[in-house]
This record gives structure tokens, sequence and C-alpha cells, in this order.
């Protein structure tokens, strides 16, 4: 392809990985852990299937290969966070002090008392 | 081998030393064991730089993903006999 | 251009490599070394797409779809782990 996809590819490239960076300072930044699966899940996978966007457009004939490892990463990436934060939950880890309201809680409190 | 390749291979190896520390270290099993798999995890990405495409996959199949599946399962069940005593 | 582009990202996703690296050192929780595990694998696998640009060589992208399969089941596997052992 032109040089003019190249580098529209290699843009969308660093716009893929400076969310991957955003994601690992979420990593860091957040307060608990409910948070951190956030940051952790959602910002790397938008960066991860714009990178592979990005190599695409530079690179044509790697397409379908691209394409295959973004579905694996779509199907796996919700799926590991809602497990994750399922754990999580169930082993009553710290939650921040700034927690306002926690619907999983009083569900699961009038569940008991009915 | 280029620069970045290079930067790349000493970033892979730093995060190895890392988590062979943690897995030294940490009092928990869990964790040891998810240590030891980010220690094979960053040998295949190794192998990948040093341009061995093959050995990385065999690397990531069976190092990564079979071995803390194995050890895992095990702990389970030696949990489970605990349990049961 | 492009080369700079790539280069410009290579040294990114090594930024926030370091940062999930340091999450993962730090803990506190084991829930939080496992996220900090998964951000690892994607970011390598990033690494690994990238390394095959830079070498130009498709065959490394086969990794990459190896670690895309497997990942998720060594994730998987630890979360229930975890959550029957509390």
């Amino acid at each position: 392809m032109g040089p003019l996809f190249d580098i529209l590819g290699g843009l969308v490239l660093v716009a893929g990985t400076a969310f991957l960076l955003l994601g690992g300072l979420g990593l860091n930044r957040m307060p608990d852990v409910f948070n951190r699966i956030q940051a952790g899940t959602k910002a790397t996978t938008l960066g991860t299937i714009l990178t592979l966007t990005g190599i695409a457009m530079m690179h044509p004939d790697w397409a379908l290969k691209l394409l295959l490892i973004g579905m694996f990463l779509l199907f796996s990436n919700p799926l590991s966070s809602q497990v994750l934060a399922r754990a999580a939950e169930r082993t009553h880890v710290h939650k921040t002090s700034r927690t306002r309201i926690d619907r999983f809680e009083q569900d699961h409190d009038q569940g008991e008392e009915a | 081998m280029s620069t970045l390749t290079l930067l790349m291979a000493v970033l892979a190896a730093v995060a190895m030393l890392g988590g062979a520390a943690v897995a030294v270290a940490s009092k928990s099993t869990p964790v040891a064991i998810l240590a030891a798999g980010l220690v094979s995890l960053m040998a295949s990405v190794l192998f990948v730089l040093l341009a061995a495409p093959d050995v990385a996959m065999t690397e990531a199949a069976i190092g990564s993903g079979l071995t803390t599946f194995l050890f895992f399962f095990v702990l389970g069940r030696v949990k489970e006999e605990q349990d049961d005593d | 251009m492009a080369d700079f582009l790539v280069y410009l990202a290579a040294v990114l996703a090594g930024g926030a490599f370091l940062l999930a690296l340091f999450r993962f050192l730090r803990g506190p929780s084991p829930v939080d070394r496992v996220v900090a595990f998964d951000v690892l694998t994607v970011i390598a696998i990033t690494g690994i797409i990238l390394a095959a640009v830079v070498a130009d060589r498709v065959i490394y992208l086969d990794v990459a779809l190896v670690y895309a399969l497997l990942s998720f089941l060594g994730v998987i596997v630890v979360a229930r782990y975890l959550e029957r052992g509390a």
C-alpha cells in the first residue's frame, strides 16, 4: 500500500499503544481492585484493537491473522474481567472508602432477609 | 539485532527477574505459581525476539499454559483433601 | 516516518509494560496480581506483533495467536481457584 496508508496506520498504532499506557497508568492510580479491573481490561482491549488495526493498515496481507487475534481478544477480555470481578467480590477484598453504592451487597442482604 | 529488539529483550529479562523474585519471596502459593507463569511468559517473548518462533510457541503452550493449569488443578485437589480431614 | 511511528509505539508499550509490572510486583491482593498478569499478557501480545513488524516476519503472529488463546484460560483457572479458596 502507499506511503499515506503507512503513516495513517502508524498514527493509529501510536494511538493504540497510548491507550495501553493509559491502562497501565490506571492500574497504578486506581484506588481498589474493582477500579483496577476496569482500567486493566477496558483500556487495554481498545488499545490492542487499535494496534491491530494500525498494523493491518501498514501490512494489508497480514489482515486475516490480525483479525483472528483481535477476535480472540474481544472474546476473552470481557470474560476474564467478569470472572476476576466475581473472584474479587467473593474473596471480600478491601473496597475503597469512596464507594458510594454497592447494589450487589444490597441485593444479597435482601435475599438473606426474605 | 536492532536497538529496538535489544531494548525489548532487556525489558523481558527485567520482568523475568521480577517474576522470579516474587515467586521466591511470596508466602501465598497461588501468587508464586502466577509469578512462575510470568517468568515462562517472558521467556517465550525472549524466544520470539531471538528469532525462534517455534520454540516460543511451545514455551507458551507448555510453560505458560499447561504448567499453570496443572499446578492450580493439583493445588485445588490437595486443598479438597485437607478439607475432608 | 512510518518507522519512527513504530518506534514511538514500542516505547509507549514499554512504558505500559513497566507500569503493569510495577503493579504485579506490589500486589497487594492476589486478584491485583492476576489483573496485572492479564494486562502483561496483552502487552506481550502487542510486543510480539511489533517485533513481527520490525523483523518483517509473518510467522511471529502465530505466537501471538497462541497467546491470545491461552492467556485467558490461565486467568480463568486462577480466578476460579481464588474464589473457591475463600
